[in-house]
């Protein structure tokens, strides 16, 4: 029987990170090799840690981990990308946290899943550009549900099963996507979506990032897509997060220093 | 039964404290148990003084001795009052009179803005640290948060706050560490030490 390696090299986006212990940070990582995974960085709240300006949250990371009694210890890490623009604008973080803070809720430890990652890593690269933020977190949204196993029907009625028309219809978070007129107007707990909303998330569902990008969306449509995603996720957590709140008062706190 | 109620509630006690586990809170426990006579006496005065025995400055948020409206540093004369350091929590306090070379205020933020923990600006005394600024007397302030992701994300929103008040805002610089090696720095802490470089003069 073959040993499980008591060392091993990863490439990781740094989570969130919580004191532990005396001077050490507890990681929570996601991995390309292992997927999400917690780690002791020891020591790297001291300020002559070599390991703790590579490990700060959002970061793009290179692990050497070596596996514990219950937790991986950290003990080489290198940071290859550190978003530090993040660090520099309060909404972008916001919606950095958002993006970390999704992904976290939705997934369990050591569920290894590649296409996550590069979707994770792509789309905090993303933030820190100067793409436009909420089309990015859209995006994120709508891929990582494809990847978990719950990509929203979006091209026929649930219900009747009859292709969607061009015209406005309705959306069932419990029934995981559209209804026609007809079907929604009799179904409880199913939620008007614009023809125009509807037309930017199957644009997002079926598109590459790029070109995804050139759509540029009417604000009525960001405000009504956020609203539904923020409705829909909570439902499929079944519990609320907590980034939203955040980034709703920092985008208001923000507008109003303007 | 196996273990005796008393003994029981000391255990789970001790195992809610940060970084202190099941197997520790036992040895703890039994080491109390057994220690000389005026260990567990001391400490449980001790405890019980904890809370009764402090409060918290009614201006800058630092702990201080009951019965005291504002601590030693606030109270004192020698202190400069046009200047305030912004601190997350009481030990950074601690820290910063430990070099003797800040002769400023303070104010204690209770915490760091944390989007993903949930952590709000009205769960931190941000407002009443703009209140107090906006009572006139200050020159500047230096805002001495971590330089972690949730210390940058409550500077960034200090300076939000702060700058329609026109005061003098400065951050403490980042860069090297003393006895440190410059092969092991990440980019960030070594571009901002290029950027802050300084003359040799």
């Amino acid at each position: 029987m073959p040993r499980e390696a008591r060392s091993l090299r990863v490439q990781a986006i740094v989570l969130k990170h919580s004191d532990f212990g005396e001077a050490d940070r507890l990681l929570t990582v996601y991995t390309r090799e292992l997927g999400k995974l917690r780690a002791i960085a020891k020591g790297a709240r001291k300020p002559r840690s070599r390991k703790g300006g590579h490990v700060e949250p959002f970061s793009d990371v290179s692990l050497q981990l070596a596996k514990g009694s219950s937790l991986y210890i950290v003990s080489q890490a290198e940071v290859k990308e550190t978003h530090s623009i993040l660090s520099e604008n309060l909404v972008a973080l916001s919606y950095a946290s958002y993006v970390v803070e999704l992904l976290d809720k939705f997934t369990y430890d050591e569920d290894v899943n590649p296409g996550l990652f590069r979707l994770l890593r792509d789309t905090l690269g993303r933030l820190a550009s100067d793409a436009d933020a909420q089309m990015v977190v859209r995006y994120y949204e709508l891929r990582l549900l494809d990847l978990l196993g719950f990509r929203p029907e979006l091209q026929q009625c649930l219900i009747c099963e009859k292709r969607i028309q061009p015209e406005d219809q309705y959306f069932s978070i419990q029934k995981g996507g559209v209804l026609c007129p007809e079907c929604g107007r009799h179904e409880p707990g199913a939620d008007p979506i614009s023809m125009q909303a509807l037309k930017y998330l199957r644009h997002f569902q079926r598109s590459a990032y790029d070109e995804a990008a050139r759509a540029s969306l009417p604000e009525s449509v960001k405000v009504e897509l956020e609203t539904l995603m923020d409705h829909y996720l909570t439902y499929l957590l079944e519990r609320s997060l907590n980034s939203p709140r955040f980034l709703r008062q920092v985008r208001r706190d923000a507008q109003q220093a303007d | 039964m196996l273990i005796p109620a008393p003994i029981q509630r000391l255990i789970d006690a001790f195992s809610r404290l940060p970084g202190v586990g099941p197997k520790t809170a036992s040895r703890l426990t039994f080491y109390l148990l057994r220690a000389e006579n005026d260990l567990a006496p001391e400490l449980s005065q001790a405890l019980a003084e904890l809370r009764a025995g402090t409060a918290v400055c009614e201006r800058c948020f630092n702990i201080t001795v009951a019965g005291h409206q504002l601590c030693p540093i606030c109270a004192s004369d020698e202190r400069q009052s046009a200047l305030i350091c912004v601190v997350e929590e009481p030990l950074d306090v601690i820290a910063l009179e430990r070099t003797g070379g800040y002769k400023g205020l303070y104010h204690v933020l209770g915490g760091a803005l944390s989007p993903i923990e949930g952590i709000g600006p009205e769960d931190l005394k941000i407002a009443e640290l703009v209140q107090r600024l906006q009572g006139g007397g200050v020159e500047e302030i230096i805002v001495a948060t971590n330089p972690s992701m949730e210390g940058d994300a409550t500077a960034m929103y200090l300076q939000q706050q702060i700058a329609p008040l026109g005061l003098r805002l400065t951050r403490l610089a980042r860069g090297l560490p003393m006895g440190g090696d410059l092969e092991y720095a990440d980019q960030n802490t070594l571009l901002r030490a290029i950027a802050g470089r300084q003359n040799m003069d």
